[in-house]
């Protein structure tokens, strides 16, 4: 009875059309690698991350990978999966793999050192030269400052804040991979909360950080950053705001 | 090349298109016309001969394909090829210069026919 019971939730609980088993292929290796492939058994509301998982811990301890939060807030666990960056703590195999396939690579644009984790030290190198670091204008002494949720600097500081720095519009970006000094969607999206923050004094030196060929201004604006943002944030907006902020200031002779 | 020549070269890439916008409004505006009747090259004489305001509208239009089209070309060897900055940016003004030797010697051509 008991085993029917389990049988039949799990019937509902499935698509009659699911695999039980995943076929999954795992890139292993640094820069040079192949693909190697595994089965994974399928559960319901397995995510990839789950799946990269199971292969660690069940079939191959030495596969390398890298996560933390599993609840979509620390942003380490992004790959390639079947072709597109994504965050695999919140992407549900269901979303990805209806044919019970799935390939999942390191991301694009980025050093690989080893199986699924690349080096993100170019990645966050770019936020620094972007001078994405605050910069404040008061001190402990002051008060405290009063920014306006309605003011239209904050809404635009908010249309950006919530990026948890995963590098997946970084890997999606094609204008980084033909251009490896461009700054990037992430780091640029930075700059600009940064510069709608009222509160900052560095906006003069971040501008010329950010403009011209290695910066906005290289941005082709085809949005593939917006595309595949699981926050669905939209750096390509930031970008031109950026470009737009950079241009004036270039015309005055600011920058 | 300094940032803030790089970003004025932005800036003149979207003027020159604006501009642009409104030439090529203009000449479609112009083929669709002038085709109504049939078109020879008596006709387009027949207008563009000696008119100072062609002269100036087709000498507008080859100024800012010569500015819009090599900073793209700027980008798109830059971004396609090895090519080592210094030479990109000759290319790019010796793209410039052919584009206005050749458009204002048609837009002259046209100017002055015999
Ligand atoms: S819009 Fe700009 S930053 Fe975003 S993917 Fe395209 S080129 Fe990259
Ligand atoms: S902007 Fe979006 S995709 Fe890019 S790093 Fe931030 S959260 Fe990730
Ligand atoms: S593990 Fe933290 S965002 Fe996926």
């Amino acid at each position: 009875m008991k085993t029917a019971g389990v049988a039949a939730r799990r019937s509902t609980a499935y698509d009659p059309d699911m695999t039980e088993t995943l076929s999954v292929q795992v890139w292993r290796g640094s820069e040079r690698g192949a693909f190697v492939a595994y089965s994974v058994p399928r559960r319901a509301s397995q995510t990839v991350l789950d799946v990269v998982t199971h292969i660690q811990r069940r079939i191959d301890a030495s596969l390398s990978y890298r996560f933390a939060c599993r609840v979509g807030m620390c942003g380490s666990c992004a790959m390639t999966v079947n072709g597109r960056p994504r965050w695999t703590c919140r992407t549900h195999v269901d979303r990805v793999a209806k044919n019970g396939d799935l390939t999942i690579a390191p991301l694009r644009n980025l050093p690989v050192i080893k199986d699924l984790a690349v080096d993100m030290r170019e990645f966050f190198d770019k936020w620094a030269r972007a001078k994405g670091q605050f910069q404040p204008t008061a001190s402990r002494r002051d008060g405290f400052a009063v920014v306006r949720p309605d003011s239209a600097a904050r809404k635009q500081a908010d249309a950006g804040i919530e990026c948890i720095g995963c590098g997946v519009c970084h890997a999606a970006c094609d204008v980084v991979a033909w251009n490896r000094d461009y700054l990037g969607p992430a780091a640029l999206n930075r700059a600009w909360t940064l510069f709608s923050d009222t509160r900052d004094g560095g906006q003069a030196t971040r501008l010329a950080a950010v403009a011209g060929d290695a910066g906005c201004h290289a941005c082709h604006s085809h949005q593939s950053c917006q595309e595949h943002c699981p926050k669905h944030l939209n750096p390509t907006a930031s970008i031109a705001g950026l470009k737009r902020a950079a241009a004036w200031a270039a015309l005055k002779g600011q920058i | 090349m300094t940032p803030r020549g790089q970003v004025l070269l932005w800036v003149a890439q979207r003027g020159s298109a604006a501009v642009l916008g409104l030439c090529v409004i203009v000449h479609l505006a112009t083929i669709i016309v002038a085709v109504q009747g049939g078109l020879t090259g008596a006709e387009i004489l027949a207008r563009v001969r000696g008119s100072g305001a062609w002269l100036a509208f087709y000498s507008l239009f080859v100024a800012a394909v010569a500015v819009h089209g090599p900073i793209g070309i700027r980008t798109i060897l830059h971004e396609m090829t090895a090519l080592r900055r210094g030479v990109v940016d000759g290319l790019a003004v010796a793209t410039a210069g052919l584009i206005l030797a050749l458009g204002f010697r048609a837009a002259w051509g046209l100017y002055g026919a015999a």
